[in-house]
C-alpha cells in the first residue's frame, strides 16, 4: 500500500492528511517534533493570556487520528534520502515512504544581534516557545518587544495580561506602516497608546546587554538609549524551517522550491504551507506566504494531486484578518500602503477614531480592487464575488449594506460612508 | 507621531485591587454578612432597615466592583486570566462557592425551616424572617422561603447583569439581550406575580409568572394547579389560556423567526441567571463529543419523562374532575394519540434527512411504546394511564428534575461544570425549543468564508459546550438544537467569523466549501440576501 508521509503537523500537513484520507485508503503518517497532537498555533497567545487551556487549541480530539487511521509519530527528522525514500530521525531510527509531503512550517528570524542567545531572549512560534515564555514571565518586571508586526503586537498584549511593563520598538513611523496606509496605521497607533503601551517608533534594536551571568539586563536602541529589561522578544518575521533538507537532493531557495502543482524537483516529494516557495506565484502574491488559510488551501490541493487528480494551487482573491488589542481588521482584495499609479483610495473614519473603511479602486475604469475594514466586520463571500466579477466601486457602494457582517443591533455606518463617497465623487467631477 | 512615553501606573493593571474594587467588595460582604447573621437567628430589631441595607449594599457593591474591574480598560473582550484564577478555574474559591450554593439549595428545597420558615402558622425567623417586610409590602403576606429565593435571584440577575453589561459594553447585542433578561426577571418573574397575588387575595395558589411556561413549569398541568387556575377567577382563567397559547402558538412562532434564543437567553429566568451570575463560568462547559452524547440522551429523556408525567396527571385530573373540564378523558387520550402520530409522521416525512438515524429510531419507537401503553390502559379502564400511579410519577419528577436537577446541580454546580448545566442536560423546555430550532427555524450562526483560524475561542467560551470551531473551520453554518443564541462565540472571535442571523431557510443546513476563488454568481448572491 502506498505510504504517504507528512513532515509537520501544522494546519497544512493536517489538512493534507485529512483530505487524503477522505479521498483514499493510503497509509498516512504525520511526523512532528513539536507536539504529539495538532493544535492551532494562532491560539498560543490566548493560552498565555488565560483565555484558554492548551487542550482547547486542539481542533480534533485525541482519538480522531486513530478513528481516521492516521498514524502520528512524535520524533525529529534529521535527514532525508530522496533516492532510497527514507527519513532519518535524530534518535537513529528511520521510516520509508512512497510519497512525501514537506510541511515543516517556519522558524522565527534572528538577525545576529549581539546578545541574542542570552537567557531572556525569545521568539514566539512554537509550543516550546510558549513554555519558555511561561518560565520567563515569572518574576519579570519589564520586557522589550522588537518588531512592529502582527506577532509583535500580540506579544505586547500577552505580556500586558501578566502585568509586565512593555516597551515596544517599531521601526516605522507608525505601527505596521509598511503594510497599512497612514490613516489606518495612525488609528492603530492611537489604540496601542490607549492601552498604555510604551511605544517607541522609528527605533530599532542595536544590542542586547548581558548582566554578566548569561541573562538579559538591558537593550540598547539605535539612538543609544539603554532600556533595562528582563525579557526581550524578537518578532522580526519568520523564514522556512528547512535545515533538515540541506543534505538532500531537494531544490532549496529560501524555502522548498515548488511548481504550481506543489511538486519539488524530486518525484513524489511535495512541499506545502509556510516552507514552500512558489517559483511562479500568482499576481501580487508573495512566493512564500505564511498565512493560515493558504496553508489550508495547499493541503487541500496537494491531497487532490496525490490522489490522482492533479490540481494547480490557485489561491484566488487575497484576504486576511487580524485583531490589534480590541480592534478587528479585515481585508479583501488588494489595498496597498501607497496607491499604485492607476489606483484611487477612498477613506472613511468614524469620529471615535476606532472604526474605518478604505476602498481601493481603479481610477480609469472604476473597478473595485480591495477594502480594508477596522472595527466593522464584512462578508467574505460578498467581496469574493465582487472581485471575481470585477464589479465597480460604485456597485460596491450601492450594495454595501449587504456586505455588513457585524452582530445584530450594531450601529450601521453604511449611510455615512456612502454619503462621504458621493460627496467626494461630486467634487472630483466638478 | 513622535516617540512617546506613557505613564504605566494605572489602577488594576498591576494585579492589585483598585479603590472601586475594594469598596465594592466591602459593601458586598456587608450585604451578605447581614444575611448570614440572620441565618444564625440573630433577631434584628428593625428588619426593614437591615434588609434594605443588605440588598442595597449587595447591589451597590456589585456596581462598584464591576466598574473597578472593567472600566479602567478600553472596551473589548476581557477574558484575561479566566483559566488562571481560583474562582473561574475550579480552584478553592470555586469549590467553596459551589458547596455553599449546593447546601443553600438543599436547605431551600427540603429543609426550609433551617432558613427560618415558620411552619404550621408559627412566625418566620432567621433569613425568611428578615425578608418579611418586603414580602408584606409586595404581596401582603409574610415571606416564604420561595420569596427569599426569588428576591436573592432577582438581586443576582440585576447586579451581575450590570456587571455583564459593563464587561461587554462594546457589544450592542449583549447590551440589549441583558437588559431584556433583567427586565423579565424583575418585572415578570418577581414584581408582577407578587402584586397580582396581593390584588387577588384569598384564592388558592397558582403560578402568575406569564413567561414560565410548561414544561419548564412542570406543575402547570398538575391537578392542584389546574384547580387553582380554574377557581382563580378571571386571572386564573387568563393564566390558563395564556399558558396554553404560549405552548402551542406564541412559542412556536417566535422560535420559527428568531430561534430558541428569544426564550433561553432573552426571557427565561434560568437562562437569565446563567447569563449574568453564571457568565464567569461559561468556559467550564465541556465541549467534548462525549459530553454532547450525554447531553442528547439526558435532555431528551427528561423531555419524555416530563411528557409522560404530564399525560398521566392530566388523565387523572380528567378522571377525577369531569365537572371542571370541557373534554373527557377519552377525548384527551385520542387527542394525544392523534398528536403523536401526526407529529412523528410529519417529522419522518418532511425532515428525516435533517435528523440522525438513531434520533429517528428513538423517536418512532418511543411514540409506538407510548401509544400502546395508552391503548392498553384506556381499554382496560385502568386509573393509571401509563401503568404507574400519576401522583408517584409527578412526585418523582418534582424531586429529581424540578428540585435536584434544576436547582442543586443546575446552579450549585455553576463554578464546576459551567453555567448552563440545567439548560443543556436537563431542561425539557430547551429540548422542545431545540428540536424546533433545528428543524423549523430561520435562526443560524453564519460563518464568514475562509477567515477562521481554528483558534478555538468560540468553542471554549460556548456555554452550551458546542464545538463551534468544528463548523466554523469548515465554513459551515451552525444549526444546533442546543444553541441558546447568547452571541458570545461571535463576540470572542478575533477574526469576525461568526454572525447570529435570522434568514431564509434555504441553504440553512449545508456545508459551504471554503472559498477557493470558485466562481460565484454575484447577482444570485445579492438577490438572495
Amino acid at each position: 500500500m502506498e505510504h504517504v508521509v507528512i513532515i509537520g503537523n501544522g494546519i497544512s500537513g493536517v489538512t493534507a492528511a485529512r483530505n487524503i484520507r477522505k479521498l483514499s485508503k493510503k497509509k498516512i503518517t504525520i511526523i512532528s517534533s513539536e507536539s504529539e497532537y495538532f493544535f492551532s498555533r494562532t491560539a498560543l497567545m490566548y493560552v498565555f493570556m488565560g483565555h484558554m487551556k492548551m487542550e482547547h487549541t486542539q481542533p480534533y480530539e485525541n482519538d480522531f487520528w486513530k478513528k481516521n487511521n492516521i498514524n502520528l509519530v512524535f520524533n525529529h527528522v534529521k535527514d532525508i534520502n530522496s533516492e532510497t525514500k527514507t527519513i532519518y530521525f535524530s534518535d537513529e531510527t528511520n521510516l520509508k515512504f512512497n510519497t512525501l509531503i514537506i510541511a515543516s512550517g517556519s522558524k522565527p528570524n534572528r538577525f545576529g544581534w549581539p546578545g541574542q542567545d542570552l537567557y531572556g531572549v525569545f521568539s514566539l512560534y512554537s509550543k516550546s516557545d510558549l513554555e519558555k515564555l511561561e518560565e520567563l514571565a515569572i518574576g519579570s518586571k519589564k520586557a522589550v518587544v522588537v518588531g512592529g508586526g502582527l506577532i509583535g503586537i500580540e506579544l505586547v498584549e500577552m505580556l500586558f495580561s501578566r502585568n509586565i511593563e512593555v516597551v515596544f520598538l517599531v521601526r516605522e513611523k507608525t505601527f505596521w506602516n509598511s503594510v497599512l496606509p497612514n490613516e489606518e496605521s495612525l488609528l492603530l497607533n492611537r489604540h496601542i497608546l490607549e492601552h498604555h503601551v510604551n511605544l517607541k517608533v522609528e527605533t530599532t534594536l542595536d544590542e542586547i546587554i548581558s548582566d554578566g551571568f548569561g541573562n538579559v539586563k538591558a537593550i540598547k536602541t539605535d539612538s543609544g538609549e539603554i532600556i533595562e529589561c528582563d525579557i526581550v522578544a524578537l518578532t522580526v518575521g519568520v523564514s522556512p524551517n528547512i535545515e533538515f533538507l540541506k543534505n538532500s537532493s531537494i531544490d532549496l531557495g529560501i524555502g522548498v522550491k515548488v511548481n504550481s502543482l506543489l511538486e519539488t524537483n524530486v518525484k513524489d516529494i511535495y512541499a506545502i504551507g509556510d516552507c514552500a516557495e512558489q517559483m511562479k506565484p500568482n499576481e501580487n502574491r508573495k512566493n512564500i506566504e505564511a498565512v493560515w488559510y493558504t496553508g489550508k488551501m495547499m493541503g487541500e490541493t496537494v491531497a487532490q494531486t496525490i490522489c490522482g487528480k492533479p490540481m494547480e494551487y490557485n489561491p484566488g482573491n487575497w484576504f486576511n484578518s487580524a485583531k490589534f488589542f480590541d480592534i478587528e481588521y479585515q481585508t479583501y482584495g488588494w489595498v496597498f500602503a501607497k496607491p499604485k499609479e492607476n489606483e484611487a483610495h477612498f477613506y472613511w473614519e468614524h469620529h471615535s477614531g476606532k472604526i474605518a473603511v478604505r476602498i481601493s479602486y481603479d481610477k480609469n475604469n472604476r473597478k473595485f480592487l480591495g477594502i480594508n475594514t477596522f472595527g466593522i466586520r464584512m462578508r467574505h463571500e460578498f467581496f469574493d464575488a465582487i472581485l471575481i466579477e470585477e464589479k465597480s466601486v460604485d456597485f460596491v457602494m450601492e450594495n454595501l449594506v449587504k456586505a455588513n457582517f457585524d452582530p445584530e443591533f450594531y450601529k450601521k455606518y453604511e449611510k455615512e460612508i456612502t454619503k462621504l463617497f458621493t460627496q467626494q465623487n461630486l467634487t472630483l467631477n466638478i | 507621531m513622535n516617540k512617546t512615553e506613557t505613564n504605566l501606573s494605572i489602577s488594576a493593571a498591576n494585579g492589585k485591587l483598585n479603590t472601586n474594587q475594594k469598596l465594592g467588595l466591602a459593601l458586598g460582604i456587608i450585604g451578605l454578612f447581614i444575611i448570614v447573621l440572620s441565618f444564625l437567628n440573630i433577631n434584628f430589631q428593625n428588619t426593614t432597615i437591615w434588609l434594605s441595607i443588605s440588598i442595597s449594599s449587595l447591589l451597590l457593591g456589585t456596581y462598584l466592583y464591576a466598574n473597578g474591574t472593567y472600566l479602567y480598560r478600553p472596551e473589548g473582550i476581557s477574558n484575561n486570566n479566566v483559566f488562571r484564577s481560583s474562582l473561574t478555574n475550579k480552584g478553592v474559591f470555586a469549590w467553596s462557592i459551589g458547596i455553599v450554593l449546593t447546601l443553600f439549595y438543599v436547605a431551600l428545597y427540603w429543609f426550609p425551616s433551617y432558613l427560618g420558615l415558620g411552619e404550621n402558622g408559627a412566625p418566620n425567623k432567621g433569613v425568611v424572617g428578615l425578608f418579611d417586610p418586603l414580602s408584606k409590602l409586595l404581596n401582603g403576606k409574610p415571606a416564604s422561603q420561595w420569596f427569599v429565593y426569588g428576591t436573592l435571584y432577582t438581586v443576582a440577575i440585576l447586579g451581575l447583569g450590570y456587571k455583564f453589561i459593563i464587561k461587554y459594553r462594546h457589544n450592542k447585542y449583549q447590551l440589549v439581550r441583558t437588559i431584556s433578561v433583567m427586565f423579565f426577571q424583575l418585572g415578570f418573574a418577581f414584581l408582577l406575580p407578587e402584586i397580582l397575588e396581593k390584588l387577588n387575595p384569598g384564592k388558592e395558589y397558582f403560578a402568575k409568572d406569564l413567561k414560565n411556561m410548561w414544561p419548564l413549569n412542570y406543575y402547570f398541568f398538575n391537578d392542584w394547579h389546574l384547580k387553582g387556575l380554574l377557581n382563580g377567577g378571571n386571572l386564573g382563567l387568563f393564566m390558563l389560556v395564556f399558558g396554553i397559547a404560549m405552548i402551542f402558538i406564541i412559542s412556536p412562532i417566535l422560535t420559527y423567526f428568531y430561534g430558541k434564543r428569544w426564550y433561553c437567553s432573552w426571557v427565561c429566568g434560568c437562562g437569565g441567571l446563567a447569563e449574568t451570575a453564571g457568565d464567569s463560568f461559561r468556559h467550564l462547559s465541556s465541549s467534548t463529543q462525549k459530553a454532547w452524547k450525554i447531553e442528547r440522551w439526558m435532555i431528551h429523556s427528561v423531555l419524555v419523562f416530563s411528557f409522560v408525567t404530564t399525560i398521566a396527571v392530566i388523565f387523572t385530573f380528567l378522571s377525577n374532575n369531569p365537572e371542571l373540564s370541557i373534554i373527557t378523558k377519552n377525548q384527551f387520550i385520542y387527542g394525544i394519540v392523534t398528536f403523536l402520530i401526526v407529529f412523528t409522521g410529519a417529522l419522518y416525512i418532511f425532515k428525516r434527512k435533517d435528523l440522525d438515524k438513531d434520533a429517528i429510531y428513538t423517536l418512532i419507537s418511543l411514540c409506538v411504546i407510548i401509544i400502546i401503553s395508552l391503548a392498553i390502559n384506556l381499554y382496560s379502564n385502568n386509573q393509571n394511564i401509563l401503568f404507574v400511579d400519576s401522583y408517584k410519577l409527578r412526585e418523582w419528577y418534582g424531586f429529581a428534575i424540578g428540585s435536584a436537577f434544576s436547582g442543586v446541580i443546575g446552579v450549585g454546580f455553576y463554578p464546576l461544570l459551567g453555567n448552563r448545566v440545567w439548560c443543556r442536560f436537563g431542561c425539557p423546555m430547551a429540548a422542545i425549543l431545540g428540536l424546533q430550532q433545528r428543524l423549523f427555524s430561520k435562526f443560524r450562526i453564519t460563518t464568514n468564508g475562509g477567515q477562521c483560524i481554528s483558534c478555538g475561542n468560540c468553542s471554549t467560551h460556548c456555554e452550551m459546550g458546542i464545538d463551534v470551531r468544528s463548523y466554523a473551520q469548515k465554513g459551515e453554518n451552525i444549526v444546533r438544537s442546543s444553541c441558546v443564541g447568547c452571541g458570545i462565540c461571535s463576540a470572542v472571535c478575533p477574526r469576525g467569523v461568526l454572525k447570529l442571523e435570522n434568514a431564509s431557510e434555504k441553504g440553512r443546513i449545508n456545508s459551504n466549501d471554503i472559498l477557493l476563488g470558485n466562481d460565484v454568481n454575484l447577482l444570485d448572491l445579492i438577490n438572495q440576501k
